[in-house]
C-alpha cells in the first residue's frame, strides 16, 4: 500500500506518482489521507490501480480518469469524474454539480445524491446514483446509462440524444424531448447488470426508463418553441 | 408614348434588396439564416489606422540589411514548455467536421512550414491535423466532443475556449449533412442528425471556476502545456483580466469579424464587439494587472494583411490568429470554382454556406469526392507562402518605424483615420493629438 498525507504532501507529487503507474505496476494500492476538499486529485490516471481517498475532494477528482478505480469515502465535490474515458469511481458520500460531466465510459457510482446537471453531456459512461439527482441531469446526454435510485430533478434528460435513463422514484418533470419510453427485457439485463456493479440490489422492474423522443435531431420551425 | 420624366427607381436605404430578400427568404422558410464566416458588415478596422513612419525623431531600420524579428514565445508564464512560434501568426480554431481532412492536413503542412502552429477544433483532434503540425493546439470546448485525456498530452498547448469573436454567447452547430460516419464516430452522436455545441461548459460556470479547471488541466498535463484561454469580443477588459486571473497563459481574443463554421447571421452581424475596439480594453487589463507580455495577448477577427498584424501587435498584442484568411490562401472561394458557385445561387468571394457540405473547393465540405479537389501538400505551400507574406509586410512596416522586432512597435506609431477608429483605438486622429475620451471619459 502505497500512502500519501496531503495534509504534508502536496497534490503534484501525489498526481505525479499516480500518473507514473505503468500498465503492469506492482504499486497497485494507493491510498490518499487527508484530501480536505483539494482539487483536482487522482486526475488524468491511466493505470489498473486502486486509489482510496479517505475524506471529501473539492473540483474534478479522478476527472478524465482511464483504468483506475478510485474510491472516495466522503463526498466529492463538483465535476468528479468529469471526461471519464474508463475505469471505476465510487463516492460513498454526495456528489456536487457534473457529475461525470462529458464522460465517454467506465462507471461512476454514487451512494449518495447528485446535484444539479448529474451526467451533463455524457458520451458512453455509465452513472448510477443511490438517492436522488438535481435539475437538469443527463442534459444534452449522448452515451451511456444513467441509473437513479431515487427522484430526479426538473428537466431530466433536456435535449436528450441516445442516452438511457433509469429513474426509481419520481421525476419532478422532463426536459425537451425526453419522453418515457418502454422498458424491455434487454433494458432490464442492462440495468441489473449496472446496479450489480454498483452493489445495490433493487429490483430493475422498480424502474422507469427515460429516452430521446428523437424529435429535435433536425430543426424544424415547428419545433421552435421546444428550444 | 408618354414621354414624360421620371425619376429612376429608388431603392430605400433601410429595406434595401438585400434586406428584401432575406425577408422573402424568411417568410418562405420560417427558419433563420445560417451561415459561416465572420461579421460582413463594415465596422471599423484597422484600415481606418495609418503608421506614422520614421522621422527626425525616430529612424527608420534599413529593409534589406537590418534585422528585424518576428519571433514570439507564448505561455511561459506558468508552463514549462511554451511555444516557441517562428512568426507571431497562428492558425486559429477549425474543427474536423467543418473542414475536409485534407484542409486540416493543409492548414498543419503550412503552419509547420512557416514556424507556426494551428489548432484543432470543435470535434476532436484529428491524426491528419497532428501528423502534420509541429506545434498543435487542442481546444477545450463546451462540447467536450473527442475530447480525451491522450489527444490533451500529445498536444502542444491547450486552449479553453470560452467564446468566439462570431458569436460570443453562443454555441454551435454541425448539420446533418456534414455528419459523416467518422464524424459522428469521434463525437458519439448519431449519423446525419443535427449536431448542437453547447455554449457552456459543462463543468464549470465562472471565473473561479475556471481557475480550477485550469489547475485540473496542468496536473493532468504535468503543468508542461500551456494553457490559453480563448474569449470572444464582448467585454473585453474583464474578460481578458479574468481569465489572466483564473491561471491563463494566453488569452486569446476573438473580434466580431472572426469566422465560424455555421450561426445564425443574426447573430454574427448584432453581437460581439470589431476586433479594433476590443484589443486596447484587453492590453489595459493586463496593464492593470501587471501581466502585460508575461500574459500573452493573441488577437484575432479580420487579420488579412501584414498591415492588419503589424498595427494588432502595435496596439499591444503579442500575436494574432488567422482562419479564414488561412482558408482563401487554401483555396477558399477561388474564382476558378465560379460556374459552380453560380449554381449554388452565389459567386466567388460570397460564398458563406459552409454548413451545407457543397464546399466546390473541398474546403468546408465531408462530401469525400469534393474534398478530394484539395491537394494539401499544394495548398499548404499556398498557406506558407501567404504566412511569409504577411511577416514581411509587417516587417516592412516595422523597419520603417524603426522597430528591430514586431513586438516593439507601439501605439505611439499609429494615427486613425476616423474619429471611430481613434476612439477604439485610442491613438491619434490623423492631424492631431487628440482622440475620443483622451484624459478620461
Amino acid at each position: 500500500m502505497q500512502r500519501h498525507d496531503l495534509a504534508t504532501d502536496d497534490l503534484r507529487s501525489l498526481n505525479a506518482a499516480l500518473q507514473a503507474q505503468a500498465a503492469h505496476t506492482n504499486q497497485t494500492e494507493w491510498e490518499v489521507l487527508n484530501p480536505r476538499g483539494a482539487h483536482a486529485i487522482a486526475v488524468g490516471l491511466d493505470a489498473p490501480i486502486d486509489v482510496t481517498v479517505n475524506g471529501s475532494t473539492g473540483y474534478y477528482c479522478a476527472g478524465m480518469n482511464k483504468q483506475a478505480r478510485i474510491h472516495v469515502t466522503g463526498s466529492a465535490g463538483p465535476g468528479v469524474a468529469e471526461n471519464m474515458m474508463s475505469g471505476t469511481v465510487v463516492i460513498d458520500g454526495d456528489a456536487s454539480q457534473y457529475a461525470g460531466a462529458s464522460g465517454h465510459g467506465g462507471l461512476l457510482v454514487v451512494r449518495g445524491n447528485a446535484a444539479s446537471r448529474c451526467g451533463i453531456s455524457m458520451k458512453g459512461i455509465d452513472i448510477v446514483v443511490g438517492g436522488n439527482v438535481g435539475h437538469m441531469s443527463a442534459f444534452m446526454a449522448q452515451k451511456g446509462s444513467l441509473v437513479v435510485c431515487g427522484d430526479a430533478g426538473e428537466a431530466l434528460g433536456d435535449s436528450l440524444y441516445e442516452a438511457r435513463l433509469y429513474v426509481r422514484g419520481s421525476v419532478k418533470s422532463l426536459g425537451a424531448d425526453c419522453v418515457e419510453k418502454e422498458m424491455r427485457d434487454h433494458h432490464r439485463a442492462e440495468l441489473g447488470r449496472l446496479l450489480a456493479a454498483a452493489g445495490l440490489d433493487h429490483d430493475p422492474g422498480s424502474f422507469r426508463r427515460y429516452g430521446s423522443a428523437r424529435q429535435l435531431y433536425h430543426f424544424h420551425v415547428d419545433n421552435a418553441g421546444a428550444y | 408614348m408618354d414621354d414624360t420624366p421620371r425619376t429612376l427607381p429608388r431603392y430605400s436605404a433601410t429595406l434595401t434588396p438585400e434586406v428584401m430578400s432575406e425577408i422573402r427568404r424568411a417568410a418562405a422558410t420560417g427558419i433563420y439564416d445560417i451561415r459561416g464566416g465572420g461579421a460582413k458588415r463594415r465596422v471599423p478596422h484597422f484600415d481606418d489606422l495609418l503608421f506614422l513612419g520614421a522621422s527626425i525623431s525616430r529612424y527608420p531600420l534599413e529593409g534589406y540589411r537590418e534585422a528585424c524579428g518576428t519571433g514570439v514565445v507564448l505561455g511561459s508564464r506558468f508552463a514549462k514548455t511554451p511555444l516557441e512560434l517562428k512568426i507571431p501568426i497562428t492558425i486559429a480554431g477549425m474543427s474536423f467536421g467543418s473542414l475536409s481532412g485534407q484542409a486540416k492536413e493543409a492548414l498543419g503542412r503550412g503552419a509547420t512550414l512557416a514556424g507556426t502552429s494551428t489548432t484543432t477544433g470543435d470535434g476532436g483532434m484529428t491524426e491528419e491535423e497532428r501528423g502534420h503540425s509541429a506545434m498543435l493546439v487542442y481546444q477545450l470546448l463546451p462540447s467536450r466532443y473527442g475530447m480525451n485525456p491522450d489527444d490533451l498530452r500529445r498536444a502542444d498547448a491547450i486552449e479553453i475556449v470560452v467564446g468566439q469573436g462570431a458569436k460570443p454567447g453562443g454555441g454551435g452547430m454541425l448539420l446533418g449533412q456534414k455528419i459523416t460516419e467518422r464524424v459522428a464516430g469521434m463525437r458519439d452522436l448519431p449519423q446525419g442528425i443535427d449536431q448542437r455545441s453547447a455554449c457552456r461548459h459543462p463543468d464549470w460556470t465562472g471565473p473561479d471556476d475556471m481557475e480550477i479547471k485550469i489547475l485540473e488541466l496542468r496536473e493532468i498535463t504535468g503543468w508542461e502545456k500551456p494553457i490559453y484561454v480563448k474569449i470572444g469580443g464582448a467585454r473585453p477588459y474583464y474578460d481578458t483580466a479574468l481569465a489572466a486571473k483564473a491561471g491563463a497563459d494566453v488569452v486569446v481574443l476573438d473580434g466580431m469579424q472572426g469566422g465560424t463554421a455555421a450561426t445564425q447571421d443574426v447573430f454574427i452581424e448584432h453581437v460581439g464587439q470589431p476586433t479594433l475596439a476590443c484589443i486596447r480594453p484587453a492590453v489595459r487589463a493586463l496593464q492593470d494587472l501587471g501581466l502585460h507580455r508575461e500574459v500573452q495577448l493573441v488577437v484575432s477577427g479580420g487579420i488579412r494583411t501584414g498591415a492588419d498584424v503589424a498595427k494588432a501587435l502595435a496596439l499591444g498584442a503579442d500575436a494574432v490568429s488567422i482562419g479564414t484568411a488561412a482558408l482563401v490562401a487554401l483555396g477558399d472561394n477561388d474564382p476558378r470554382w465560379e460556374e459552380e458557385y453560380r449554381a449554388l445561387g452565389t459567386t466567388a468571394g460570397a460564398y458563406d454556406d459552409w454548413h451545407e457540405g457543397r464546399d466546390p473547393a473541398g474546403i468546408t465540405t465531408q462530401n469525400e469526392a469534393l474534398a478530394a479537389r484539395l491537394d494539401p501538400v499544394a495548398a499548404g505551400r499556398r498557406l506558407q507562402n501567404y504566412l511569409a507574406v504577411l511577416t514581411l509586410e509587417a516587417q516592412t512596416i516595422a523597419r520603417a518605424c524603426g522597430k528591430s522586432h514586431l513586438l516593439n512597435l507601439e501605439p505611439e506609431d499609429l494615427c486613425a483615420l476616423t474619429m471611430e477608429a481613434a476612439a477604439m483605438a485610442q491613438v491619434p486622429l490623423a492631424g492631431t493629438d487628440w482622440w475620443p475620451g483622451k484624459g478620461g471619459m
